[in-house]
């Protein structure tokens, strides 16, 4: 009789380059009766951009959701730096929050606020304190960041799409998060501010080391930014590649999104 | 809207205010979005306020006072005039006022901050929108409709002495003695608490609207327009159990 095999050795801790920042494993979630994610399982590395693809209505919003602890999932865990995100409380999944970025969909900036106070809301809201010369220098710095430094005193109403999506942007830097989350960044943009923002994600993600998980079926975004793309079809992350990878794979359902 | 539709709504208001209390009484409390909201709630509805309750006064002492010439009774009118301002006229034009303007407000705020993920983008930055967002505002709106509730009041009965003065010799010293010597503590205590309970349902009523508005711009329409249309009833329902209240505990 064979020995039973030897476990393999833990994984190393953190210091290792290939550590994973976030593992989302065999994730369920149902509306009712609708499914919209089924076993959903995909891990993404430090310093990696994963872009996720998928049809309109596929549940890619719903997933990063509950990556942020936005939607409860029905089963399977996430895991976010080392943190259970479903085990933890309310102060818990707040102090995660300081380490997470979300850009959404349509931007979410606060109407009723300057950007000055759009990029300051998250500032002042969290547990770190800051002196107002330390506020305003991060508040310079994140519009620096995304080009749009003269910007400050407007209201968002004034900006355009694309200036709206750059300073969402700028609000989701300013607290430095460890991993960001994408909505469709280049959605409803021009191809010009479209590139513009693609190239603005990797530059974020050279200088701060962040990692990322982007939300795009923008075949131009998804080439710019991903390291590796997902496809989340049926709830299920269908399949899982380079950008050449999946281009060259030869499954209908990657193929139609890469035509 | 059905029977039952309106009770099914009822609780889920009840529940809706039950965690208006459960978490306003837990730190951390938002002072500083507090007062801002007193100061939009209060101080910015205080010119509408304060015309309808000066208006109040004028036009129900004009209409009056024909009357009780005749029956030669005219040193009645001040205590009669003030009574109706203090009792129903000032909580219930200001109710309504702030119904109108405060809710519809809150209505589509909340609305449009839920339809555009504003209210998500809330809680990953750290922040707890319902304590942020609804318990200031009902809070706000509590403490706010007495303070507007009296100062409506006082300029209402001012506008009452002009228009006992228009073609009268009476002073002010004089049109003051005549009704506070007539009021009592039960006529003005009753008034004042229930105004809290006003201000508390439209700010209550008006949050509820907004922050499980439907998705779509046409739900912001309709979390406004529910809102005024529920808060005002609100108003009157409350308004007659007060009555009804105070009557039961003989302070009439
Ligand atoms: N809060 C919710 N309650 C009920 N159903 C929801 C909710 N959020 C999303 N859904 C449903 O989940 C499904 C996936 O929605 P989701 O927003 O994730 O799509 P998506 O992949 O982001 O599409 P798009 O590319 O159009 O943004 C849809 O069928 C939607 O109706
Ligand atoms: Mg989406």
């Amino acid at each position: 009789m064979l020995p039973a095999p030897t476990p393999a050795p833990p994984a190393a801790p953190t210091a290792n380059p290939a550590e994973a920042v976030l593992t989302i494993a065999n994730v369920s979630l149902a509306f009712g009766e609708n499914h919209v994610l089924q076993d959903f399982s995909l891990t993404l590395l430090r310093g990696e951009n994963i872009v996720v693809m998928g049809k309109s209505g596929a549940g890619k919003s719903v997933l990063i959701k509950c990556v942020i602890g936005l939607l409860q999932t029905d089963s399977g865990t996430i895991t976010v730096l080392g943190q259970d995100v479903a085990a933890l409380d309310h102060n818990g999944l707040d102090r995660l929050r300081t380490k997470l970025g979300f850009l959404f969909q349509s931007n979410a900036l606060y109407d009723s606020m300057t950007v000055r106070d759009n990029l300051l809301f998250p500032l002042r809201r969290q547990w770190l304190t800051h002196t107002p010369a330390q506020e305003a220098e991060l508040v310079k710095q994140a519009l620096e960041d995304v080009g749009l430094a003269d910007t400050a005193a407007k209201m968002p109403a004034e900006l355009s799409g694309g200036m709206r999506k750059r300073i969402a942007l700028a609000r989701t830097l300013i607290l430095r998060p460890e991993i960001i989350l994408y909505d469709e960044p280049t959605t409803g943009l021009d191809p010009i501010t479209g590139r513009e923002i693609d190239h603005l994600i990797r530059e974020v993600q050279k200088k701060y080391n962040t990692s990322a998980l982007i939300i795009s079926h923008d075949l131009a975004c998804v080439r710019l930014t991903a390291d590796r793309v997902a496809l989340l079809s049926e709830g299920r992350c269908y399949a899982e590649d380079t950008y050449a990878g999946m281009q060259a794979n030869a499954d209908p359902q990657v193929h139609d999104f890469f035509v | 809207m059905s029977v039952s539709s309106i009770l099914a709504e009822t609780g889920t208001v009840t529940r809706f205010a039950g965690r208006v209390f459960r978490e306003g009484f837990r730190p951390r409390f938002e002072v500083q979005e507090l007062l801002y909201q007193c100061y939009v709630i209060g101080y910015q509805s205080l010119p509408l306020v304060g015309l309808t309750g000066f208006i109040m006064g004028l036009v129900l002492t004009l209409r009056l006072r024909p009357t009780m010439v005749q029956f030669g009774a005219d040193s009645w009118i001040p205590v009669m005039v003030g009574m109706t301002i203090i009792q129903e006229m000032g909580p219930i034009i200001t109710g309504l006022m702030v119904a109108g303007k405060v809710g519809s407000n809150i209505g589509a705020e909340l609305s449009s901050m839920r339809v555009t993920e504003q209210i998500d983008a809330m809680s990953v930055s750290g922040t707890n929108p319902f304590k942020y967002l609804v318990v200031t505002r009902v809070l706000a709106a509590t403490l706010m409709v007495p303070v507007l509730t009296v100062l409506s009041d006082a300029i209402g009965l001012f506008a009452a002495y002009v228009g006992i003065n228009t073609n009268g010799v009476t002073t002010v010293a004089l049109f003051t003695n005549q009704i506070v010597a007539r009021l009592t503590f039960g006529d003005v205590l009753p008034a004042v608490i229930k105004t809290f309970f006003f201000g508390f349902a439209i700010g209550l009523i008006g949050c509820y609207k907004g922050y499980y508005a439907d998705k779509g711009t046409e739900g912001v329409g309709r979390a406004a327009n529910s809102a005024v249309v529920a808060g005002s009833l609100a108003v009157f329902l409350l308004d007659l159990l007060a009555v009804l209240i105070s009557s039961l505990l003989g302070l009439y």
